[in-house]
């Protein structure tokens, strides 16, 4: 993807060719290319692949998706209990539950750390076209995320369809897709949200602390929440919840009513379509 | 060709920069100074486009930063050594900054060696010195062989032969054709690089000229006299004397008196009346730095002050005093007498070559290499020899040309021990 384009040659800028020019010019023999979102694209998968923290964070994510998907799978198949009516691939939940904060520090980490270390006015300098630096960053960081969590979820869901096979029907084709594809979709894109949570707060622990706490604190709150007229936010609370949303890709949501099917992923991409225009919008607009 | 049309930019209620125009010309090194603060980073960033200037805008090659076509081939910039994330490499960072642009590769090979990081290019820039950090920089800079260079205190951290190189690397760009636009609150710095000045202070532009017409409009001469240490009323008796006859005198710490608008001969005229005898009497020059420092000195936003530790002396006892502070070189908020009025001709035409490498006091001459001879009026004016803003503290203290240091263990013959002496200044370019 980092292979160097063929330069293809292009007139000189106006300006430097402006005839009769008071003042000597100097005109480099390094041809001149258009850089174009392709170009940004190359630029953010090196700066991605080039940091240990990427590699930190991505291996702690597979570690936590394989390693517990694994361990939880194994606990269910040796256990007595009857688990025929369930979705065989439920147990890979955990593991991706836990491994989604390893993504949202990465989708943070992307934009943020670009402030925190005054890369950012480097780039910008080099690429004025701010809004092409943020879509390639939008663009890199999701398909790492899809493809990792795609690659680890399916691994796990393999095993546990392994493991499980005496004991159930099988996963159906959708159970399948849902598990691996969905999941992926889902992890991905709240990596997204992170990702323009960073570029709109600038600040890596700010925007960290902040993405964690909207998975886990709806949850929290919602379970003290024993008040009889507060039912209703209660039950909100808990359906809309990223957890819960998560759980309903294996169908052990915690309730029947709320979002079902492929619902999560609709609401995801709204919430986070809305939050990187706000990011796209305020990159424009801001001071670096 | 940069051009910057009332360009103002605050913050809430701070104005960091204030209806600023100037032009920046290819072909030329283009200093930019004023003192910390004086918003001279907060001007660059404009210019690359980084902040939105309030009001006012600023064009490179006729268009606004943002919408140049491929703005990193066309404008270099090293703007802080801390902009760059830590944890990647050296080279890895150079190559995302060259495919951002569609440079080839290669080319980040080339000015890793330009630069002389070629050996330290897998490694993290977190561990990198901060002179290393700064060639960092210059390398990004360089990568898109632009046609317009921006560098934003360039030598900062730099050891002497790195400051060396940047010198001659921004004489060489500019020579190129290209416009190169130095910052720096340096003024010694400059004078050795630059051939046009831009001189800001709390963000309003205090001076847009050359660095000869700087020169000749800033600097301030004056005379050092000083009389015999054992009378002290000759002291003051000559200053009265020097006064009446039109003089502006100024007591220097060590005893002196600094003497402006009276040329040498009239001084000792002056004297001879007086019937004061003088043990000194030595022409100076206010060096560059002097001239920057007084220009600026209204437009400081960080001024030091004496630490006193207030509260935490010893109470003198009673009836002493405290030891009186003599205004004087040194010391916080007192520079160099202004500049002498239109047509007030402060060395008169006897005091024959002002050029000449003046004697040291009593009589000694002075240091080798401190004022090569034959040399006009400023040593900043053509030659802009390095050394120059010593001149005044090198004249006070004599230094037999011996006393140059040979340089020790295979050194050549002591006659020509001056002419390889490593302090030479020669070679320092």
């Amino acid at each position: 993807m980092s292979t160097p384009q063929p330069p293809t040659p292009q007139a000189a800028p106006d300006w430097q060719a402006a005839p009769g020019s008071p003042y000597p010019v100097y005109t480099s023999p390094i041809p001149v290319v258009r850089a174009g979102l392709r170009h940004a694209v190359a630029s953010e998968w090196t700066k991605m692949r080039s940091l240990r923290s990427t590699m930190w964070t991505l291996g702690v994510f597979v570690l936590l998706v394989v390693g517990i998907g694994l361990l939880t799978g194994a606990v269910v198949a040796n256990s007595s209990t009857d688990v025929s009516t369930s979705n065989p691939l439920e147990q890979g939940f955990f593991g991706v539950l836990l491994g989604s904060i390893a993504v949202i520090t990465l989708g943070v980490l992307t934009t943020s750390s670009e402030y925190g270390s005054g890369m950012i006015r480097t780039t910008m300098v080099a690429c004025p076209t701010r809004s092409r630096v943020l879509a390639a960053k939008s663009i890199v960081f999701f398909l790492v995320a899809f493809v990792v969590t795609l690659v680890s979820s399916a691994c796990v869901a393999v095993v546990h369809a392994a493991l499980l096979e005496g004991q159930t029907s099988g996963p159906t084709g959708e159970q399948w897709f849902k598990a691996t594809v969905g999941v992926a979709l889902y992890v991905a894109l709240l990596g997204l949200l992170s990702l323009a949570v960073g570029s709109l707060v600038r600040h890596s622990a700010g925007a960290i602390t902040l993405m964690i706490g909207a998975v886990l604190a709806p949850l929290v709150v919602a379970l003290f929440m024993f008040s009889k007229s507060l039912e209703n936010v209660q039950q909100a609370l808990f359906e809309y919840s990223i957890p819960n949303q998560l759980s309903i890709f294996y169908s052990n949501s915690l309730s029947d009513s709320g979002p079902s099917g492929l619902d999560p992923l609709w609401i995801m991409l709204g919430v986070t379509a809305v939050a990187l225009g706000a990011a796209f919008a305020l990159l424009e607009k801001r001071d670096v | 060709m940069i051009e910057a049309v009332g360009l103002t930019k605050r913050y809430g209620d701070k104005t960091a920069v204030y209806n600023l125009s100037f032009q920046v010309r290819p072909g030329a090194v283009t200093g930019f100074l004023g003192p910390n603060g004086s918003g001279k980073s907060t001007t660059m960033r404009m210019i690359l486009g980084l902040d939105n200037p309030t009001s006012g805008h600023v064009t490179i090659g006729g268009h606004p930063y943002r919408r140049l076509p491929n703005a990193a081939r066309q404008v270099g910039a090293l703007l802080d050594a801390k902009a760059v994330h830590g944890g990647r490499a050296a080279r890895n960072h150079l190559l995302s900054l060259a495919q951002l642009s569609g440079i080839p590769a290669r080319r980040v090979d080339e000015v890793l060696g330009v630069v002389g990081l070629q050996d330290v290019a897998k490694r993290r820039s977190k561990g990198f010195s901060l002179g290393m950090g700064q060639r960092l920089g210059i390398a990004a800079a360089l990568l898109g062989d632009p046609q317009v260079l921006l560098f934003d205190e360039p030598v900062n951290g730099l050891d002497p032969e790195g400051i060396h190189w940047v010198r001659n690397l921004m004489k060489a760009l500019a020579a190129e054709g290209r416009t190169v636009f130095v910052s720096s609150h340096l003024m010694s710095e400059m004078a050795l690089t630059a051939d046009h000045l831009i001189v800001i202070g709390r963000g309003q532009l205090l001076a847009d000229m050359s660095v000869t017409d700087f020169i000749s409009a800033n600097s301030a001469d004056f005379a050092r006299v000083r009389t015999p240490d054992t009378e002290p009323q000759l002291r003051e008796k000559l200053t009265s004397a020097l006064t009446e006859a039109g003089g502006h005198v100024l007591p220097e710490p060590d005893g002196a008196l600094r003497v402006t608008g009276l040329a040498l001969p009239r001084i000792s005229d002056v004297a001879h009346d007086a019937d004061v005898r003088l043990w000194e009497l030595s022409p100076h020059q206010a060096s560059l730095e002097e001239a920057y420092m007084r220009m600026t000195q209204g437009a400081v936003d960080y001024r030091s002050t004496a630490d006193r530790k207030a509260g935490l002396q010893q109470p003198l006892p009673p009836g002493a005093q405290p030891p009186m502070q003599v205004p004087g070189q040194g010391q916080p908020g007192w520079y160099a007498p202004p500049p002498p009025q239109q047509g007030g001709q402060l060395f008169a035409a006897p005091q024959s070559a002002p050029g000449q490498a003046p004697a040291g006091p009593y009589g000694a001459p002075a240091a080798p290499g401190a004022v090569p001879g034959g040399q006009p009026a400023n040593p900043y004016a053509a030659q802009r020899a390095p050394q120059a803003p010593a001149v005044a503290p090198v004249a006070q203290t004599p230094q037999p040309p011996a006393a140059a240091p040979a340089p020790p263990a295979a050194a050549p013959a002591p006659a020509s021990a001056p002419a390889s002496d490593p302090t030479k200044p020669e070679d320092a370019r």
